[in-house]
């Protein structure tokens, strides 16, 4: 017999498992997390024929298992306190979010170089090393994510390219997504001393 | 083992591994799991490199085109992340936790004998009795999918006897902060 005429051994195809697209969880967990609520609309939405297999009132009696009904009754109470808590924290961040600034400095160098500081992106969750090479890419000029004096990141890009990066993100280019630009200030840096 | 884990602190570095180094890895990964080498194939051709992520306290995350696919704490065993797992759970053998013990498990505890040996767990029958050290996927009771991967503590027949103490150790779960890097 000729090696050939053996069947070639065919791998096995992986489980599609659905996962919830508002917590990332297979959707039979989403109790388990803290955004119930928001999973439930998901799946009703989404799937609405899976929303009865795992809401439905049959769904819920067995699903009981082998827990008792006050265990149970815990679990639904500690559920709502999580997702309670979930939300004051995703609502105390947006309004941490809405309140954050961010500076684009114009940094004098000498007479004709300037470069162009920007910092506080990384509060709108905004990738500092992702948005520097953009810029850079953008501008055909280097770009650094560095700490500055008080040691926090910021982006220093070479040139003044101050107005072109307010434009940006006012447009919301490329990875510079999601910054109101009623929070983006533009500041100069002259050098006091020396030259003329 | 990612109960905390912050890529930006806690990632060392990433370094592509060397043929030789791959190729154990490979041989390690088909004896600890029960995987058909044409399937590891499919999940990991032998023409994609294999990065390794360096990690703080000896964690190393393995990954193929940025996709974490399994882990290991020093040279010990090579887990399957929990998304891998998912996809293929024929590939380690099964235990299974009561309802009650889910949140307990997601909050990053090792599970207890008494979750496993009570009548909503599942501890495989003793004929196919499991050691202690042995990989295995964690259910839970009334769910389709398993919640966590982990190692035995001790022998399955042991947990029946003395059901205390820890039973089966997690290595990641659903919601840890492995479990959200879905990409690295
Ligand atoms: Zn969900």
């Amino acid at each position: 017999m000729s090696s050939s005429e053996q069947p070639q051994p065919q791998p096995v195809q992986p489980v599609q498992v659905l996962y919830c697209q508002v917590c990332t969880y297979p959707p039979e967990y989403c109790e388990f997390g803290s955004s119930i609520t928001r999973c439930k609309e998901w799946i009703h939405d989404a799937h609405p024929s899976l929303y009865d297999k795992y809401y439905s009132e049959e769904a819920l009696q067995n699903k009981l298992g082998t827990l008792s009904l006050e265990a149970q009754a815990k679990l639904e109470k500690e559920t709502a306190k999580k997702e309670a808590k979930a939300e004051a924290k995703a609502d105390a961040l947006l309004k941490k979010k809405m309140a954050s600034q961010v500076t684009i400095k114009r940094i004098e160098r000498n007479k004709r170089k300037h470069v162009t500081a920007i910092h506080g992106l990384e509060a709108f969750g905004i990738d500092l090393k992702k948005a520097a090479k953009f810029l850079a890419q953008k501008f055909a000029t280097g770009a650094s994510v560095t700490k500055n004096a008080q040691g926090l990141d910021e982006i220093v890009v070479q040139g003044d390219v101050a107005d072109e990066v307010l434009e940006l993100i006012e447009n919301g280019a490329g990875v510079l997504k999601g910054v109101p630009i009623a929070n983006v200030d533009v500041v100069e840096d002259k050098k006091k001393k020396g030259g003329d | 083992m990612f109960k905390k884990f912050q890529p930006s602190t806690d990632i060392a570095g990433q370094t592509p591994l060397k043929s030789s180094v791959q190729r154990s890895i490979r041989a390690g990964v088909l004896a600890q799991w029960k995987i058909e080498p044409e399937t590891l194939e499919q999940i990991w051709p032998k023409k994609e490199p294999l990065v390794h992520v360096k990690c703080r306290e000896h964690v190393s995350i393995y990954t193929v085109h940025n996709e974490p696919l399994f882990f290991q704490h020093f040279d010990g065993p090579l887990y399957p992340t929990l998304r891998l797992y998912h996809k293929y759970p024929y590939m380690l053998p099964k235990v299974g936790i009561d309802r009650g013990a889910i949140r307990f498990l997601l909050g990053g505890a090792h599970m207890m004998c008494p979750g496993l040996t009570s009548a909503g767990g599942y501890l495989p029958p003793p004929n196919a009795a499991l050691p202690a050290g042995a990989l295995v996927g964690i259910y839970a009771e009334g769910k389709e999918h398993a919640v966590g991967v982990g190692i035995t503590k001790l022998g399955t027949e042991e947990m029946r006897k003395v059901n205390k103490d820890i039973g089966v150790e997690v290595a990641s779960y659903l919601g840890d902060d492995l479990w959200a890097l879905q990409t690295l």
